[in-house]
């Protein structure tokens, strides 16, 4: 095959494929070359190095320690006995609470994801499947929406938050985060559902189905991987969000998500930094754990809309 | 697959997490007046704050930067106010404090009451006129028992708005004492002493003398401004500060380039930094927080920190003692000559965005030595106040002690940390960065001074 040109190779191949799958099995063969995969392995080495060195110093029970000696060399079995879960005991303990806010940090993603999924399946399938004077005009206005900088938020909706007496619960930030996240979803539901198949809409419909039939029956079921690629980056968003939480909610124990805690438990003066890698991974599983139930998902989900099928 | 059936059992999720911190927030409401138990003892304790009033039924909200660990002393440093009057303080922290403020201000979110970190702060919000003037009563407390000049720094354009809170003293010099009796070193009394004593560590050739780190995340460079004005403050002399903070004199004011020459021949020479950790450059990326840790391991022997870089020591090693017999202990920054004593500080203020009586009566009490006499007994280590009806034996750590001594003694020419009056374009801008470059690129210090001087907004 090294020898052959790679007009040869396409050449050699069966008759009848289209220009766009011919291009589809060159890219797989560029993509899958040794060099590439060499390529791969090294960013995916840099890329998780820091993260690595962040779980070994997790485990260095002593600020001592983790101020006068790099990570890696608490790697060398001589330095074994160094590793304890004691930052993890403190980052859990009486005085930090990090199981509060874990719980605080859910109550403020679950709805905040499931709000702006489900407004965006109607808004979606409205835009997608319906026929209404300026639907492109509203398409646009919704997409180009994405956009405004959510800082330039802040003050206006607050105020506004302010007067409807919210500020300070968890309403603020399933509102806010709803209002955020809603216009991707739009975007990426509706590209997904103008993929599915006119005939499979038609033939419901002549079947006597109507628009809530349609909808529950024929494109939810198909879907599901749009769905769950847009969860897992809103819960992501959310699940990692700090500014929101803190300007609309604000920092009481009875709101606060777990990034908050986890910013204050630094200290005052930024010295007890060895707690903050216990409590980084701390909640870092919960996004890897929904990452890693929803990820066979991602990957069609990514696609979603970018080609036609 | 995506069913109804699971969406169902999201939500159901969902409400039975809310239910459950519903619970939570029940629980910790009704664990408070739980100390009421002692009927007796806590009518007497009560009498004190008799003169705020009854209060029950209303709430007072304070917001301020103390979090964690601090935030919690604060907060059962006012418990018995609480208690006695029957008003509930919701207490809020933040790290960041200083930029949710003015979003919350200006959206009509404002606290009742904000602890600022520094008077600079107080001018922003105040140029909202949204801050509230002090009562009567808070400012009858701070003549009283504040100095003048404490009172000028909560004035804005002779309003009276905010009474100080806590305070402390940054002019101070780290070492171990061990360290010291070991090599047989003196603590200096005068500048030149300083002076000849880190020569004669570096001639000792066992570490270098100084350890020194200025990087603070987005404010690196500050602590290298405490150092510029404590050698201000030296060699300028008192009337020079004043005026160059108030930009009387320009920035680069000859008085203040030789001050910065002086401060350089200690701490921008390898000769004598930066022990333990590298070269004058590594200053610049030293966070400030672990500069003085080379000191307990013998690699260092002078850091120079506020009264407050206690709690670093502990943060560090919890065995670590904190005295004039322990491992780590400070000896005042030394005057030109042994009498004079000048020291750098800073504090907090209390500002007000409610006039309701019940905020009023707060701010009264946190400015009495009744409230500062409750947080000394409720804080390990780590605040001190200029009040100066605070009664000294409460502060429980030798470091507090020594630094209410020095706040309180008549003749310390005290001056409030420089960079915490200037503009925030210079005080929060300009000055940091450019003594970061003049560590991290060896700038010069003439070109460090007019760089900050052109910065000053016209």
């Amino acid at each position: 095959m090294a020898s052959k040109s790679p007009t040869a190779r396409w050449i050699s191949r069966p008759p009848g494929l289209t220009r766009a799958e011919r291009r589809l099995v060159e890219a797989k063969n560029r993509l899958t070359s040794p060099w590439a995969s060499a390529l791969a392995l090294v960013i995916a080495a840099l890329w998780t190095v820091p993260t690595f060195g962040l779980l070994v110093t997790s485990f260095r029970g002593n600020r001592r320690d983790i101020t006068s000696s790099p990570w890696w060399e608490a790697l060398a079995p001589a330095n074994w006995g160094g590793f304890s879960l004691a930052n993890y005991e403190t980052a859990l303990g009486p005085q930090n609470k990090l199981g509060d806010y874990f719980t605080n940090s859910f109550v403020v993603t679950l709805p905040s994801v499931l709000i702006p999924i489900t407004l965006a399946l109607l808004a979606a399938y409205a835009f997608a499947w319906t026929e209404f004077r300026g639907r492109n005009i509203l398409f646009i206005a919704v997409f180009s929406l994405q956009v405004v900088p959510l800082q330039v938020t802040m003050i206006p909706l607050l105020t506004q938050y302010v007067n409807w007496g919210l500020n300070g619960t968890y309403w603020v930030l399933w509102l806010s985060h709803a209002m955020f996240g809603l216009p991707l979803a739009i975007f990426l539901l509706h590209n997904f559902m103008r993929e599915i198949p006119r005939e499979l809409v038609e033939a419901a419909r002549v079947d006597g189905a109507g628009h809530v039939q349609v909808f529950l029956r024929v494109i939810m079921p198909l879907m599901t991987p749009a769905i769950a690629s847009f969860a897992i980056f809103q819960f992501l968003w959310v699940w990692n969000d700090l500014l929101v939480a803190l300007a609309f909610a604000g920092n009481t124990p009875e709101v606060a998500p777990l990034t908050a805690r986890l910013s204050d438990m630094v200290g005052s003066r930024g010295s007890a930094w060895h707690l903050l890698s216990a409590g980084a991974f701390i909640s870092m599983v919960v996004p890897v754990a929904v990452f890693l139930a929803l990820q066979r998902f991602f990957v069609r989900g990514l696609l979603a809309g970018s080609v036609k099928g | 697959m995506f069913r109804p059936t699971r969406i169902l059992a999201a939500l159901a999720a969902v409400v039975w997490l809310a239910g459950l911190t519903a619970c939570g927030q029940a629980q910790s409401t009704t664990s408070a007046p739980e100390t009421t138990t002692e009927a007796e003892g806590a009518d007497a304790a009560c009498a004190a704050y008799a003169q705020y009033g009854d209060l029950a039924g209303t709430k007072v909200t304070v917001y301020a930067t103390f979090i964690d660990q601090e935030g919690s002393e604060y907060e059962s440093s006012w418990a018995q106010f609480a208690e006695c009057t029957g008003a509930e303080i919701a207490y809020e922290g933040s790290r960041d404090f200083e930029a949710q403020l003015p979003v919350r201000v200006e959206a009509g979110a404002a606290p009742d009451i904000a602890i600022l970190p520094q008077p600079g702060l107080l001018r922003t919000v105040a140029a909202t006129g949204k801050v509230k003037p002090a009562p009567a009563a808070v400012a009858a407390n701070v003549d009283k028992y504040w100095s003048a000049s404490w009172k000028a720094y909560g004035t804005v354009d002779g309003t009276f708005y905010a009474a100080p809170l806590g305070a402390s003293a940054k002019s101070f010099v780290w070492y171990s004492p061990a360290m010291f009796a070991d090599a047989g070193y003196t603590i200096p009394t005068t500048w030149d002493e300083l002076t000849a004593l880190t020569e004669k560590i570096a001639a000792d050739g066992k570490a270098k003398p100084w350890c020194v780190g200025i990087e603070s995340g987005t404010a690196t460079g500050w602590p290298a401004t405490d150092w510029v004005e404590d050698a201000v403050l030296r060699f300028a002399g008192g009337d020079n500060y004043d005026k160059w903070i108030s930009h009387e004199i320009p920035f680069n004011d000859p008085s203040i380039l030789e001050s910065l020459t002086q401060m350089g021949k200690l701490i921008h020479d390898e000769k004598y930094v930066n022990a333990g950790i590298g070269d004058v450059q590594s200053i610049a990326a030293e966070p400030w927080t672990d500069a003085g840790y080379p000191i307990v391991d013998g690699q260092c022997y002078l850091h120079r920190a506020a009264s407050f870089y206690q709690t670093n020591w502990t943060t560090l090693d919890e065995s670590l003692v904190v005295g004039e017999d322990g491992d780590v202990w400070a000896f005042p920054l030394p005057g030109l000559t042994a009498d004079s004593k000048p020291v750098i500080g800073g504090g907090d203020f209390v500002a007000a965005f409610s006039d309701r009586p019940e905020v009023q009566a707060f701010q009264a009490f946190l400015a009495s030595p009744e409230w500062a006499n409750a947080k000394a007994t409720a804080t390990p280590q780590g605040w001190v106040t200029a009040n100066s009806g605070l009664d000294a034996t409460l502060l429980k750590s030798p470091m507090d002690q020594l630094a209410f001594s020095v706040l309180a003694d008549p003749g310390v020419e005290f001056r409030f940390d420089g960079s915490d009056l200037m503009p925030s374009e210079v005080g929060a801008g300009s000055f940091w960065k450019e003594m970061t470059a003049y560590f991290a690129q060896d700038k010069s210090a003439a070109d460090v001074l007019a760089a900050i001087e052109s910065s000053w907004p016209k």
